[in-house]
Order: structure tokens, then sequence, then C-alpha cells
């Protein structure tokens, strides 16, 4: 039986923004609040800067058998927001699921915010105020993460800021911390 | 004691080699193997990996070097993936002949061409015949509880034979999950030094890989086979004794899920047997009455035991392999091993090609269509309508 503890969630972004790190340290976080069964994995491809890549999350209270992809996700999270023009994100969204995206937008300026809980936060503003960049690419998954908590109550902002700081070190750890602290009080949600 | 990393199946592989302190590693990279290497060169980096780490031209090289070096007396660990493996053939069954421990992890990655990368267990089940001892796994704790198991098995006096621990493409080398670590202590504990029963040594020369006649050479293979047949008690005594330590315990030769009562069983490798777990729970809920036996281990292959779940139960076996000209591997060995011993019915599916995905869903349609009688003997999942 799929257990009922069992939250799915897809990243879609573009090569170079970290959906796949975003989602490796979700899952971490999710660990620590005490979520024994987690898993994280790339679409698996040969994957390209700037291509469409999407990445997989699950967190459960129970270990996770499954190993195939996710199709019905409950939680869907867009780096790119210029990917929503190529890409139909919210295919295949359960019924009470939730989308977050990267934008300077309102929810409301989504059609599918009548239909599905929308929040949004401006996670490229926020890495550029704190200059996440590699190779001059503002690197967005770090300020997303922060919004998370916002859309996925299993997952704590205390949580995914000891992950960011088990994995970066000194200054660099410090700036995108204070990325997801700003992340987490600029985040709208229209649920 | 024990730590909890979390990370993907390469580099939880990665962190199982070195904590079994290899003194020798040979490897070349190739997708999807090469984070593999690249963790362990990293540990070689921060001076965790203390042994010699050989840069190699070809996975022939890496598996030559492989087989220098155990036959020289010591540890001994590589890895690689679906054409690398291909490439080390000839030195598979060298490694094997020669009788020499030495633990390698291979990618199930398909072969190719047409090019693709992604998962499929033809690479390493096409090298069943080559006197290796097979693992199949089907999660990362299982990954790095089994490696290190393998050195035991591996250097064993009585088995003294190659290990190859093979995983899934993507789906397990490249997905983040939580591993229980134990304390390089405990490791050192379960996995003393090894203690060759030869070696090369110019100090005491002997004669390694001579002529020999007929006769003796039949020897060798019969020795060969005896010692798979022994390895049959050891995985399950290694398991056992693995399990009083560190509390866990993926099964024997087999990981019997909800068979006790079962009318049907499923039979899997690898990914696809741990996907198949969420199908049984589903069709229980149902009402079914199935269950999984999980291949761990396909050489030595556990007939006996295949036997005793057909006393009870009819047998649906899902491939992610085919022998081109026959059909499933698993299939095929499974029908083997009843002959003449049960008369239980089997089923097989080939699927998951390619790393085409198998979902709990896929797995519940298989079941249902043999539950109700359609099935055919053998068949190709996913093609019922003709399709292309």
């Amino acid at each position: 039986m799929v257990d009922s503890t069992l939250v799915e969630i897809v990243f879609h972004g573009r090569g170079g923004q970290g959906a796949v790190t975003a989602a490796n340290l979700l899952v971490a976080a999710a660990l620590k609040d005490g979520n024994k069964g987690v898993q994280a994995f790339p679409f698996f491809g040969a994957e390209r800067r700037g291509a469409p890549v999407k990445a997989f999350a699950r967190i459960s209270e129970e270990e996770i058998h499954l190993r195939s992809e996710i199709y019905n996700p409950d939680v869907v999270i867009v780096l790119d927001e210029s990917i929503m023009d190529i890409v139909d994100v919210i295919h295949g969204l359960k019924e009470n699921g939730k989308i977050l995206i990267n934008t300077t937008k309102k929810p409301g300026d989504f059609s599918f915010s009548k239909k599905y809980g929308t929040a949004v936060v401006d996670a490229t503003g926020i890495a550029l105020k704190h200059e996440l960049l590699v190779g001059g690419i503002p690197v967005v998954n770090t300020p997303i993460l922060g919004a998370i908590p916002k859309v996925l109550e299993k997952v704590t902002l205390k949580s995914i800021q000891s992950t960011i700081k088990g994995k970066w070190k000194g200054e660099l750890a410090d700036r995108n911390v204070k990325a997801t602290e700003d992340a987490y009080k600029q985040v709208e949600v229209s649920f | 004691m024990s730590s909890v990393m979390i990370d993907t199946g390469n580099y939880i592989a990665a962190k199982a080699a070195v904590m079994a302190r290899p003194d020798v590693v040979a490897a070349y990279p190739i997708t999807p193997q090469t984070t593999l290497v690249e963790g362990i060169a990293n540990y070689r980096d921060t001076g965790e990996f203390k042994g010699e780490y050989i840069c190699v031209e070809s996975e022939h090289s890496a598996m030559s070097a492989c087989i220098g070096a155990s036959a020289a007396g010591v540890r001994t660990f590589t890895g690689t993936s679906s054409h690398g493996l291909l490439l080390m053939h000839e030195m598979l069954h060298w490694a094997a002949l020669a009788r020499l421990p030495i633990v390698m992890c291979n990618i199930n990655r398909v072969v190719g061409p047409g090019w693709n990368i992604w998962a499929d267990e033809n690479d390493s089940v096409s090298q069943r015949d080559t006197g290796w001892i097979q693992f199949y796994c089907s999660s990362n704790q299982e990954i790095f509880d089994t490696v290190i198991q393998a050195f035991k098995l591996a250097e064993h006096e009585k088995i003294s034979l190659p290990v190859m621990i093979s995983y899934n493409a993507f789906i397990l080398s490249h997905t983040s999950m939580p591993v229980y670590i134990p304390e390089q202590e405990e490791v050192d504990d379960f996995i003393p030094k090894r203690k060759p029963l030869w070696k090369l040594d110019v100090d005491n020369p002997i004669t390694f890989g001579n002529i020999i006649l007929p006769h003796e050479y039949e020897k060798v293979r019969r020795d060969m086979q005896n010692a798979q047949e022994y390895a049959k008690k050891l995985i399950v005594e290694i398991n056992r004794d693995w399990e009083k330590r560190f509390g866990r315990y993926h099964g024997d030769l087999l990981e019997l899920y909800k068979c006790d009562d079962a009318e049907y069983i499923l039979v899997a490798m690898g990914a696809i047997g741990s996907e198949s777990k969420v199908t049984v729970d589903n069709m229980r809920k149902e009402g079914y009455k199935i269950g999984l036996a999980r291949l761990r281990v396909f050489r030595p292959f556990p007939g006996e035991e295949i036997v005793k779940l057909g006393d009870k139960a009819d047998l649906i076996v899902i491939d992610r392999n085919v022998s081109i000209g026959l059909g499933g591997a698993v299939f095929n060995e499974v029908k083997a091993s009843l002959y003449g011993k049960s008369d239980a019915k089997v089923y097989g599916y080939i699927a998951g090609l390619g790393g085409k995905d198998v979902t709990y869903g896929d797995i519940e349609k298989m079941c249902k269509k043999v539950v109700d009688g359609k099935a055919k003997h053998m068949e190709w999942y996913g093609f019922e309508k003709g399709g292309v």
C-alpha cells in the first residue's frame, strides 16, 4: 500500500539552477524533522545547462519501497517561470495539490490558482540580493527551499537551514541561510 | 553506534568500499558508475582511503590490475557498468578461474546500440557463466551492507571467488536515500585484514596460471561449482551475523515478503523487487493472496528455495533482461529449478528494458492478468495491443 503519510514532490527548472540539489537538501531536512522514509532523484536523462530538468522527492513517515517516477505529485515547485511556456507543470497534480512558483507575479495571476493552492516567491530577486550566483546565473534553489515550509508542513525552516549549514561553510552558508529566511517571509499564498 | 548518511547509491557504495579498507582500487569511469569512482578518488584526496588508486586506460586494464593486486594477496575493489563490464569479459573469467577474491559494483545499464544510459540488467546477467557470485540490490542500505559483506564472502577460504554487486542505473545509483553507517571499528571487526591462501611473492616464488591437463582443468571447474554451492550456506551465515551485529537484514538468497499463505508469488530482482512490495500490499488489501520473493543472489542460483516456493504457490517472474532466442533469464532458471520437483505454474514477463519505468500499477496489471487466467506462458509487458 502506498502509505498515507507519503508526500511526493516534483521540481521543474533549468539545468544549472540547482533543482537536483534542492530535492536532495529538502529530503535531508525532512529526515531531520523525523520523516523516516525519504528519497530524492533526478529525472534520469543527460542534463544540460539551460535545458528543462526535473527532480523528484518523496517524504514519508515510513520506509519507502517505491522506485518508480512520480506521476501524481502532491506538490509542484517551479524554479523557472519560463518553463511553464513549454512544460505543463500541473499535469498529474493531485486534486488537493499545491504549486510553488519562482515569480514576481501574484498567485491570482495564474489561472490554475482557482483549482490549486498557489504560492509565489521572487527567488531570483532574493538570489541576486544575496549574490547567490554560479557562472553568473542566479542559483534559486536555496531561496525556494525557504518558501517550501509554507506549502509543505512536514519540513521546517529550521531543518532546512541546518541542512544548508551542513553542506556549505562560513559566509557562503550564511548568505544561503539569509536567502531562505527572506523567502520564508516573502512567500505569498492563495490558500 | 551508527550514523545516518543520506546520499546516492554510488556515493554510498564508495563509502562502503572505503570502509572495507581495500589496498587497491583500479577503475575506469563510465556513466552511470562515474560518481562511484569519483567518490573513492575523493576519499583518496581527503586521506580517508589509504590504499592505492590506480587510474587505467580501459575496463579490461582495470580488471587486469585488480587481478594482479588480488593475486599479490591484497584486498581489491572496482566498479563498472554496461559496456565497461563487457570489455572486462575475458578478465572476468580469468579472475574467477584464478580463484581471486575481488569485489566489484556493477551499475546495471543498457547495452547499446541504440545508445541509452538507463537501467537494464542484460549487462551483468550475460556474465552469469563467468564464475562470479552475483548480488542484486534494491535499496542504498542494501548496497552498503552487501559491499561490506561481499569482502567477507569473497575472501573466505572455502570461497575465494570474485563477487559482483549490481544495482539499477539511476534508480539506485543516482537516488538519495538515508543509510545507516556503522563505526569503522565495527567494520574492521567484521572484516579483518585479508589472509590470502597464497600470493605472488618475490621472496617465495610460486607458479601461477600454468598449463594444466584436461583432468586437472575439469577439477578446477568442479571446485568452483562446489565453492558456489558452499556460498549458498555462507551467505545465510554472513547475513545472520550481520543482523546480530547491526540489526539489519535484507533476506538471504531470496527476500521473502508476505509469502506464508500466498497462492501467487512474484519473483523479481533489483528495483522492481522493491516496487513489487507496494503491489503486494495493495493487492492484499483487495483480498488477493500474493507474496514476493525478491531474488538477491542470482549466482549461485537459489534453486532449492525456488522449489519451496513452488510447493504452495504459482510463480510470476518479472525480468528486466532477456536472453534473446529464449526469454527472461530468471524466468527460465526458475523453470529449470522446478523441473521434476514441483507442479507449480510459472508465468514470465519481460518489462523495464532500456530503463522503461515499471510502476506498482504495472506490476499489479501483470499479476491480475495471471490470476484472471488471461496471461500467456511468457510475454512482453506493455505490448498487449500489438503496439510498438
